[in-house]
């Protein structure tokens, strides 16, 4: 992949990219990157970060304010028919007539995709084999998601937008899509997603990119990300030892017993304090220590506005609210 | 995604999409969304049947000396302007609003149908369906009603084509300017009004005074009744045929004008 990347030209190319609404809001603020071909490539950010505002003018669904936008090496709105054969696309929402049944609806966009997969063998990829005589209407939202990303998958695309993948899925049906993500990877399909699901972009991405306000923070492979944040160490102390004889060399931040370390040297510090722990008989409780991940560098950043969002993160974490 | 089913279906569907592959497509789809919608077939379907016996009996008031036309073949003549008002029009003013609410048209612009397939493909079951009616509206005059037959069918067909074409593209516009499907009946309201009394679909134009009539050549639907009757019926010759050739070419101009420039393709935010 890398060789590849070094010969050919990317896959998906945005330079300077702006997209202002009618209103006046600045979505988009001048964002640049690249993806090379058979590259899984995600955008993360808040809601209302331009994740979605982006991947519509990569999909040439609008025109840009300004910046360029390179798909396939033209651009998706102007060669929207030039580009759109090599391209699928999973929109963040349905779009679906609700009173077609699942089969009728992907016999009605076949009939619009060069060389698409026969109707069952799209629906199969997905798991909705069972279902494609079921109205639409009466699909559950994980089974629509799924719908929707038969439909992208539908001409065997070279490259795939993907927004929100996942979002209302149960864990299954999440690993199954991440599955057949990588599956498509494996097969040369450039993959472009937006997600909050931080875990997804984790275990999917080869880079990624951290959106906010209209602008890429962040940039680089899962590693590079985390690998520029410090690792964290919260515990209470006991009620009656001032965070005062912590040792000095530990630069500890407390707020009544709850003590928080942010240190680039997780192993000595941690040690250091639980000597100090032991010596002085103090009793830490709730101790947590952790290496930095995508969710503290994502925390970090989506904390610079001072606004307060909710973002989602898979597993036993649980949902983290932002302030 | 094994390898077998890969080959196989690779060798079914290898060509690209054609155009009138595409525009099946969506027809077909749309078909089957109109059989469904009971309220939408009903009102394409009956509607303008009603009309028509509603227009017979008020037109038993009416002196129709001047026009050349009895009271049925202005009522019948009227009716294919009722059809494609209510058939064309209305209907499909509230398929466009419908599907773009529910992100149907911002989905199919994800793949290869260009925006004009969309408009077309969406519009090709409603504008079939007004020809077919508008064709037996016609064969039953002849049959049952005793009405010649048509006395120049080219104007006719051109007639009843310009007007699919003008009522397909004004029913784009009017969906524009419509944010749900249940204000649709609102939104299309104006022009329907306006033609039902203006443009000749229940009062030939020849009946009303002379001022307002000539007036009432520049409404949008004028044109195309004229060529529709003059087919038909017989009557309006040489200039008059000319001036509403135009009249409709230059309304369908003007529609088609207005929905590459106003028309949306997604809900307002």
């Amino acid at each position: 992949m890398n060789e590849s990347s070094l010969i050919e030209p990317p896959v998906i190319d945005v330079d300077a990219l702006r997209r202002t609404y009618a209103g006046g809001f600045t979505a988009v603020n001048g964002i640049s990157f690249s993806v090379a071909r058979g590259e899984v490539f995600a955008l993360l950010g808040t809601n209302g970060a331009g994740k979605t505002s982006t991947v519509e003018l990569l999909e040439g669904l609008a025109r840009p304010s300004g910046g360029t936008v390179r798909v396939l090496g033209s651009d998706p709105y102007s060669r929207r028919a030039a580009v759109r054969p090599r391209m699928g696309v999973m929109l963040q929402e349905g779009g679906f007539p609700s009173d077609l049944t699942v089969a009728e609806t992907v016999r009605m966009c076949a009939g619009c995709t060069s060389g698409a997969r026969p109707t069952d063998e799209a629906l199969e990829l997905v798991g909705l084999g069972k279902r494609s005589g079921v109205r639409v209407k009466q699909l559950s939202g994980g089974e629509k998601r799924r719908l929707d990303l038969a439909l992208a998958l539908l001409g065997r695309p070279e490259v795939l937008f993907l927004d929100e993948p996942t979002t209302g899925l149960d864990a299954e049906g999440r690993h199954d899509t991440w599955e057949l993500i990588r599956l498509l990877r494996d097969d040369g399909t450039t993959v472009l997603l937006t997600t909050h699901y931080l875990e997804e972009a984790e275990t999917l991405a080869d880079r990624l990119a951290i959106m906010h306000q209209g602008r890429i923070e962040v940039t680089g492979t899962p590693a590079e990300v985390t690998a520029a944040r410090p690792a964290r160490i919260r515990f209470l102390l006991p009620a009656g030892v001032p965070a005062a004889r912590l040792p000095l060399s530990l630069r500890a931040a407390a707020e009544g017993r709850r003590v928080e370390i942010r240190t680039r040297r997780l192993q000595r510090d941690l040690g250091e304090l639980l000597r100090w722990a032991q010596e002085s008989d103090v009793e830490l409780e709730a101790l947590d220590a952790r290496s930095a991940s995508l969710e503290e560098a994502f925390l970090e950043i989506a904390a610079r506005s001072g606004s307060a969002e909710a973002v989602e993160t898979t597993g036993t974490a649980g949902t983290v609210e932002v302030r | 995604m094994s390898a077998e089913s890969t080959a196989a279906s690779g060798a079914a569907g290898v060509g690209t999409t054609t155009f009138s592959g595409r525009l099946g497509a969506l027809g077909r789809a749309e078909f089957t969304l109109l059989v469904r919608n009971r309220t939408a077939l009903f009102a394409a379907l009956f509607i303008p049947v009603a009309m028509i016996a509603a227009i017979k009996s008020s037109l038993g008031q009416i002196d129709l000396d001047r026009t050349g036309m009895n009271a049925v073949e202005a009522a019948l003549s009227g009716g294919i302007g009722m059809v494609l008002i209510m058939a064309v029009y209305a209907n499909l003013a509230s398929a466009y609003t419908a599907r773009r609410e529910e992100l149907v048209l911002k989905r199919l612009r994800t793949i290869e149908a260009s925006d004009r397939e969309i408009l077309a493909g969406t519009a090709l079951p409603a504008v079939a369906l007004a020809f077919v009616q508008s064709a037996v509206v016609i064969a039953a005059g002849i049959a049952f009603l005793g009405i010649r037959a048509p006395r120049q069918p080219v104007v006719l067909v051109g007639g009843l084509l310009a007007g699919l074409v003008l009522l397909t593209a004004l029913a784009a516009v009017t969906s524009a300017f419509t944010r749900t499907v249940e204000s649709v009946q609102l939104t299309t309201m104006p022009l329907f009004m306006i033609s039902i009394v203006g443009s000749g679909l229940f009062v030939p134009l020849e009946a009303l005074p002379e001022r307002i009539a000539s007036l009432c050549e520049l409404l949008p639907m004028t044109g195309v009744m004229t060529l529709i009757r003059a087919g038909w019926l017989g009557g309006a010759e040489g200039y008059d045929l000319m001036g509403a050739a135009l009249s409709a070419l230059v309304w369908t101009a003007l529609a088609v004008f207005a929905v590459e420039r106003w028309f949306r393709w997604e809900p307002r935010r």
